[in-house]
């Protein structure tokens, strides 16, 4: 490999080469490949939190437990798993909102979002969103915080696994729990986002 | 370590490069370089701490360049070949042979139905990091804590951000694998964790910090001291 920044092709070939050798050692397997895959491109994903968070939306006792213990309010709805063994979620309020980060490579909670989006685990939201989140959600992600408001940034440096219960929007009085999942966005439980607006019906 | 790799508070790196509509894998070896982390973690090449640190020790320019997944090539061959379960030698000759007939198949193999059973189990269930002690945990929420500042050679999760820093506690969640033993193939020996709250002006000065706005930040329990008598931080809860 050359000095620098190999290229795609080199790390294709690198990684195949790998590859054909764990495949000897009977490490892994293609079909153990297509599995992972499936899982991760169909399976787990946002649609996981987003159930959540209409259900804790929906039900004041489910958000209190999901408060209290989110390992366990998650399992409730069959939602566990890799990289969110144990996972607390933060509660956005009128004073207070709350944004994810792992300074130090890409934790992330799996379980209820899937896998991170490119841009959380490269260095430029990691170096900054600890220093000047306001104006990161304000220029990079076109999300204004009011000053009145306090950010707090959770950086995810132990195995605990953090993520955002945004705010209930108004207009939604007696929707259903899948009406409301319909609005929660990745991003507004890593806290980047709002959850989608409301139309005017 | 001090690495490149911690990242938190350094500038000039430029915005945020979001893309809409993503793929969750971006080309297609990113779909094997992502099975080899449960495979090899699996076949006891590495723990999660260790395989962290094998990321750290990557040449830092290629770190800030390059696609996301090279990190996890450069951890898992390293490892592999530590575990003296992938010979180099080969491992080069082979990657110049995919490099020259990038389409020849990978070696004919038997698929097996206990790696896809690992997967069904493993994904849902993890694998927890949460481990038993006698240790007595010394700090509650509440308690003001300054952040030691020191600078091991191994891996640690102790951002240079944090280091010297005083907060206040404000949750304890049981202990867990310690990443300073774990990290460098010294054990799990479990420590105490806890999330410190830092105000943003304790972080990073009045003047340059956003003045409503703080940084949570889990510490194991060697990495914290009781802070001197009269200590305060703003914005406890």
């Amino acid at each position: 490999m050359s000095n620098g920044v190999p290229s795609q092709e080199e790390i294709a070939a690198r990684v195949k080469a790998l590859e054909s050798m764990l495949i000897e050692n009977g490490v892994m397997t293609t079909s153990m490949v297509d599995r992972i895959v499936d899982i991760y491109e169909n399976e787990v994903g946002p649609q996981l939190g987003a159930k959540v968070v209409a259900k804790a939306w929906s039900d004041p006792e489910y958000r209190a437990r999901l408060l209290d213990d989110a390992t366990e309010a998650c399992k409730e709805l069959g939602i566990s798993g890799l990289q969110g063994e144990d996972m607390r979620v933060l509660e956005d309020t009128d004073s207070v909102h709350h944004a994810i980060v792992c300074t130090l490579c890409s934790c992330y909670p799996w379980p209820v979002l899937g896998l991170p989006p490119n841009w959380y685990k490269e260095p430029q939201y990691r170096s900054r969103i600890v220093r000047e989140p306001r104006k990161v959600l304000a220029e990079d992600f076109g999300y204004d915080v009011p000053e009145s408001t306090e950010i707090r940034i959770w950086d995810s440096s132990s195995e605990m696994r953090y993520w955002v219960l945004p705010q209930r929007p108004a207009g939604t009085d007696g929707w259903t729990e899948d009406q409301l999942a319909e609005l929660v966005t990745r991003d507004s439980m890593i806290g980047v986002g709002p959850v989608k607006e409301v139309s005017a019906s | 370590m001090n690495g490149v790799f911690d990242l938190g508070g350094t500038d000039g790196l430029g915005p945020v490069v979001v893309v809409d509509d993503e793929p969750v894998f971006r080309a297609e070896w990113e779909k094997p370089m992502f099975t080899m982390f449960p495979a090899c973690f699996r076949a006891g090449y590495f723990g999660v701490d260790s395989f962290r640190h094998g990321m750290e020790k990557m040449d830092p320019a290629v770190y800030l360049k390059a696609p996301y997944y090279e990190h996890w090539l450069y951890s898992i061959e390293n490892h592999a070949i530590a575990a003296g379960a992938i010979d180099p030698a080969e491992l080069d000759r082979r990657t110049e042979y995919y490099l020259a007939n990038p389409d020849a198949p990978l070696p004919e193999h038997e698929q097996s139905e206990e790696l896809i059973e690992f997967v069904n189990a493993v994904v849902p269930a993890g694998a927890t990091a949460i481990r038993e002690t006698d240790k007595v945990a010394r700090f509650r929420a509440g308690d003001v804590v300054t952040v030691t500042d020191v600078s091991p050679f191994g891996h640690t999760r102790r951002a240079r951000y944090v280091r010297g820093k005083t907060g206040t506690v404000v949750a304890h969640h049981g202990s867990f694998i310690y990443p300073d033993t774990a990290g460098n193939g010294l054990g799990e020996d479990p420590e105490h964790v806890y999330t410190v709250k830092f105000a943003a002006e304790e972080l990073w000065g009045a003047g340059y910090a956003d003045p409503n706005s703080s940084v949570y930040f889990d510490v194991w329990d060697p990495y914290i001291e009781f802070a001197p008598e009269g200590s305060t931080t703003e914005g406890a809860e």
